[in-house]
């Protein structure tokens, strides 16, 4: 049975039609690479598979169950995680706390209003050794506002982490990162996740990244299969390979 | 902006600070008379009101402008219980307020919490003013205008031990009640900080920062919300009734609307993104409005004009400012 | 049936008043996304403006034709001098807080609302202020067996003008266009080189009119009394939010709402005549957050 499966999943904004009775499936264990030019959707298709935005018409199956209608937190109970595309965090919590809250909720414990965050040991550690793991530890007691924009995405896709998701949506994890720092970014990243054997979707622009580490890519792109096959955008990013395993049928 | 708490707060630290503090405050009516005394009694009184009203605007990122509900209700609460019930232990008096206004929160705040923004302030103000316009209307169960009376002579502190009645009762009562919400005052603090430095204090400083990315790492964002909200309506309506006893009487004024924004005021006087912010605010305000009343029939044109300058020039309030000052003579 | 209509006629009177106060805080709204408190303090200002000049230029006991009429022409100023109070206002205290979180402009209104308050206790004095010799010079109307102030129906007719003007001000002129334009994405019209700032100074001060118009007519046939503003304010919010923040339609259907409920109530429910209106303010604003002619 696929982790997750999306049967004719359609989201349109008025005329744009954004996500396109797309049926997608993933096996529990791959790393994807999602792909496409930019309005292709991949943006959309992640927000309507996490409950930002509802669905229109289709359907999302989780380890076999409809979750169509559940709401966001459902989701998150689940083991449905994401980051974003555009940095978004809490600003005004220190990184540390940013982690050290997707944890506690995590472990259900966000209800607890009569203890001391800070003296939760597990939790504090589990934290520190989150902020390591994606560089951030030096960073522990800054506010997540002080941050380079390198960090907040990295600090994005922590959080997401740090609710030990079962599905982990990445979308452009190094976007507006220098180049210098994007294959570092995507080390830790495919190593932690690799490490937890967690199943990752990662929306990537950049092809060098997406053929080092994905086991598979998925094209998004506007119009029928043969007209994607030929699109040139298409073709472009994809050049030299062959590889293209699955594409997210959109007609 | 200024910060509620970068790092982990180290508590042998509040410990050496607030001692000492707690000390001097349980040594000053010795020092300074017996009407000083009543006015700090004011000020703990609304410390813990604004301090209500700051997990919702600080924490929370929610401004109510009906916070004058809960703070009405706890008073009204009491005065009832005074005047139809005969009880006179202060004990059960503050239980019945504090029950009364957390119900009437838990209420409004489940139909508040559907909206932010202006939305939230309007929708609070608007079911604050139904409290108002009824104690204001059903003058034979409220009094009206004129209020309800709570003569002191009626109230026993702790159980029996403390009355007033006799020669000397005014005086005894204010510094035996000094000391009594002092103790209320100071419980209400702890409990307030353990609630702001508790995983659930941070999942309401996610939301405040960023509700959405909050539902995304599963925090249940309205549900909290209305936790948060009847928190503080809670702690707005033991405030009020508190205040009761030391003002003698209860009158619609402190359900009307301007009321709330006496709350919200004292709170950005003293800071909102501080944690000591309301407390300070509180206090601050009370000497404030008292000696512009006294000192002048125009003390309205005097706190309008505090607050205007205040939000112009220093919107972080006096802990945020002092604070800056601080960091500015550290580094230089 | 005599005193249903002089009931009706009442409730549209209120209306009226009702109207020109909300639509002034709506348009403020609508434009610059922001709520003044201090609104209803403004309309208490115009109304003791607006009696003052009238008492200062006729005298308390002046009658005859043409000093009625003299006196009718001076009642606006109260409107004109609010619209300046708020062309100052604007650009001192409120756009230094643009960039900041909304909750300063309600603080700041707050602290204005507070000020004007003892100003007009300053200036005017305690007691309350009346232009009743406008009242009283224009004697009444008899419907059926009953007496009805003529004056009343003036103050209708000018709620109606008034709805009217505005409305083809708003959609029918040029600068109604560029209003709707900066409302609708303040950035937007900045790119396309709509000055902002003059828009909102603009906005601000004829939202302000409204309410010192709304003192202006008011205040011949009730006197102007220290307070008057702040229930007034909390009156125009149940009205804006029945209605929509921001329309102009929803300000004139949610006045005669209030105005009709509020006479009802006084006849039938006096004793929760205002709960009421509040918990339809609050009703409203669950069921349907942006009012009945709102738009999200
Ligand atoms: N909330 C929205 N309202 C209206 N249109 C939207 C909305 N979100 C996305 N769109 C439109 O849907 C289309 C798909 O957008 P989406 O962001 O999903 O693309 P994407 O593949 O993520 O692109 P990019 O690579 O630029 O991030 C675009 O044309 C976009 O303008
Ligand atoms: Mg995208």
């Amino acid at each position: 049975m696929a982790l997750l499966q999306t049967i004719e999943l359609k989201r349109y904004f008025g005329e744009t039609r954004a996500v396109d009775h797309v049926n997608l499936s993933i096996e529990e264990g791959e790393f994807i690479s999602l792909v496409g030019p930019n309005g292709a959707g991949k943006t959309s298709l992640i927000n309507v598979i996490s409950a930002l935005l509802e669905v229109e018409s289709g359907q999302i199956l989780f380890r076999g169950e409809d979750i169509t209608r559940t709401t966001r937190t459902e989701r998150v109970r689940a083991g449905i995680a994401r980051s974003f595309q555009l940095v978004n965090v809490f600003d005004d919590l220190t990184t540390f706390d940013n982690v050290a809250l997707a944890i506690f909720s995590r472990e259900g414990k966000t209800t607890h209003l009569a203890k001391l965050a800070h003296l939760d040991h597990a939790v504090t550690e589990e934290a520190d050794t989150v902020l390591s793991q994606f560089g951030l530890a030096a960073k522990r007691n800054d506010n997540a506002r002080d941050l380079s924009q390198g960090e907040r995405k990295l600090l994005d896709v922590a959080l997401a982490y740090a609710l030990k998701p079962k599905l982990l949506f990445l979308d452009e994890p190094t976007s507006g990162v220098s180049t210098r720092d994007k294959g570092q970014i995507m080390d830790t990243i495919a190593s932690v996740v690799r490490g937890e054997g967690i199943t990752a979707v990662i929306v990537e622009h950049d092809m060098d990244v997406v053929f080092k580490y994905s086991d598979r890519i998925v094209v998004m792109a506007q119009g029928t299969p043969d007209e994607i096959r030929n699109n040139e955008q298409v073709a472009m990013t994809l050049l030299g390979s062959a590889d293209t395993s699955a594409f997210a049928r959109k007609d | 902006m200024s910060q509620i708490s970068r790092s982990a707060p180290s508590i042998p630290m509040l410990l050496a600070i607030g001692i000492p503090i707690i000390i001097a405050l349980g040594f000053l009516p010795r020092f300074i008379g017996l009407y000083q005394t009543e006015l700090l009694i004011y000020g703990f009184t609304f410390a813990i009101a604004a301090l209500g009203f700051n997990l919702l605007l600080g924490y929370t990122g929610l401004l109510s402008f009906g916070h004058s509900a809960y703070f009405g209700m706890g008073a009204y609460t009491v005065a009832f219980i005074v005047r139809d019930l005969h009880v006179q232990s202060m004990e059960l008096c503050i239980l019945g307020g504090v029950l009364a206004s957390l119900v009437i929160s838990a209420i409004f705040g489940y139909v508040c919490v559907r909206h932010t923004r202006i939305f939230f302030s309007i929708l609070a103000l608007a079911l604050s003013q139904v409290l108002w316009s009824l104690a204001f209307k059903f003058f034979w169960i409220t009094g009206g205008t004129d209020g309800i009376r709570v003569p002191r002579n009626r109230i026993t502190l702790v159980g029996g031990l403390f009355d007033f009645t006799g020669s000397g009762a005014y005086q005894r009562f204010v510094y035996s009640y000094y000391y009594y919400v002092l103790v209320i005052f100071l419980i209400a603090v702890v409990i307030m900080w353990i609630i702001v430095h508790s995983p659930f204090g941070k999942a309401l400083q996610a939301i405040r920062d960023n509700e959405v990315r909050a539902g995304f790492v599963g925090v249940p964002v309205q549900r909290f919300r209305w936790l948060a909200f009847v928190i503080s309506g809670t702690f707005t309506g033991l405030a009020g009734a508190l205040w009761v006893p030391l003002n003698g009487l209860t009158t619609p004024d402190i359900l009307y609307w301007p009321f709330s924004g006496e709350i919200v005021f004292m709170t950005v006087l003293g800071g909102f993104r501080n944690f000591a912010g309301p407390i300070i605010g509180a206090i601050s305000f009370n000497y404030l409005k008292v000696y512009a009343v006294a000192g002048s029939q125009y003390w309205q044109l005097v706190l309008g004009s505090v607050l205007v300058v205040l939000v112009m020039l220093m919107p972080t309030g006096i802990v945020g400012t002092l604070g800056r000052i601080a960091r500015m003579l550290r580094r230089g | 049936m005599d005193t249903l209509i002089i009931q009706t006629l009442n409730s549209i009177f209120y209306a009226a008043v009702l109207f020109l106060i909300a639509a002034g805080l709506s348009l403020i709204y609508g434009v610059m996304r922001i709520v003044n408190l201090a609104h209803g303090t403004f309309y208490a200002l115009g109304a003791f403006v607006s009696a003052w000049a009238v008492g200062a230029v006729f005298g308390a006991s002046s009658t005859g034709g043409l000093a009625l009429i003299g006196q009718l022409l001076i009642l606006p100023i109260g409107a004109l001098a609010i619209a300046a109070v708020g062309a100052v206002i604007e650009p001192t205290l409120l756009r230094p807080l643009y960039g900041r979180p909304e909750e300063y402009i309600l603080l700041v209104t707050f602290g204005l609302l507070m000020i004007l308050d003892d100003v007009m206790k300053l200036v005017f004095g305690g007691t309350p202020l009346s232009a009743g010799s406008i009242m009283d010079g224009m004697g009444s109307i008899r419907i059926g067996g009953l007496l009805y102030p003529a004056y009343n129906l003036i103050v209708i007719a000018i709620g109606i003008i008034s709805a009217v003007g505005l409305w083809a001000f708003i959609y029918r002129s040029r600068f109604g266009v560029i209003l709707r334009a900066t409302s609708q994405d303040r950035r937007m019209a900045s790119a396309l080189g709509i000055n902002v700032g003059r828009i909102y100074v603009q906005a601000f001060a004829i939202g302000c009119f409204m309410a010192g118009l709304g003192g202006a007519v008011v205040v011949p046939a009730q006197a102007a009394v220290l307070g008057m503003g702040v229930d007034a304010l909390i009156l125009a919010f149940v009205v804006i939010v029945i209605g929509g923040l921001g329309s102009l339609e929803g300000a004139l259907v949610g006045a005669l709402i209030v105005s009709f409920v509020r006479t009802a109530g006084i006849q039938f429910f006096p004793e929760i005549e205002l709960a009421v209106l509040y918990l339809i303010a609050a009703v409203v604003l669950l069921i349907r957050p942006t009012g009945l002619f709102g738009r999200a």
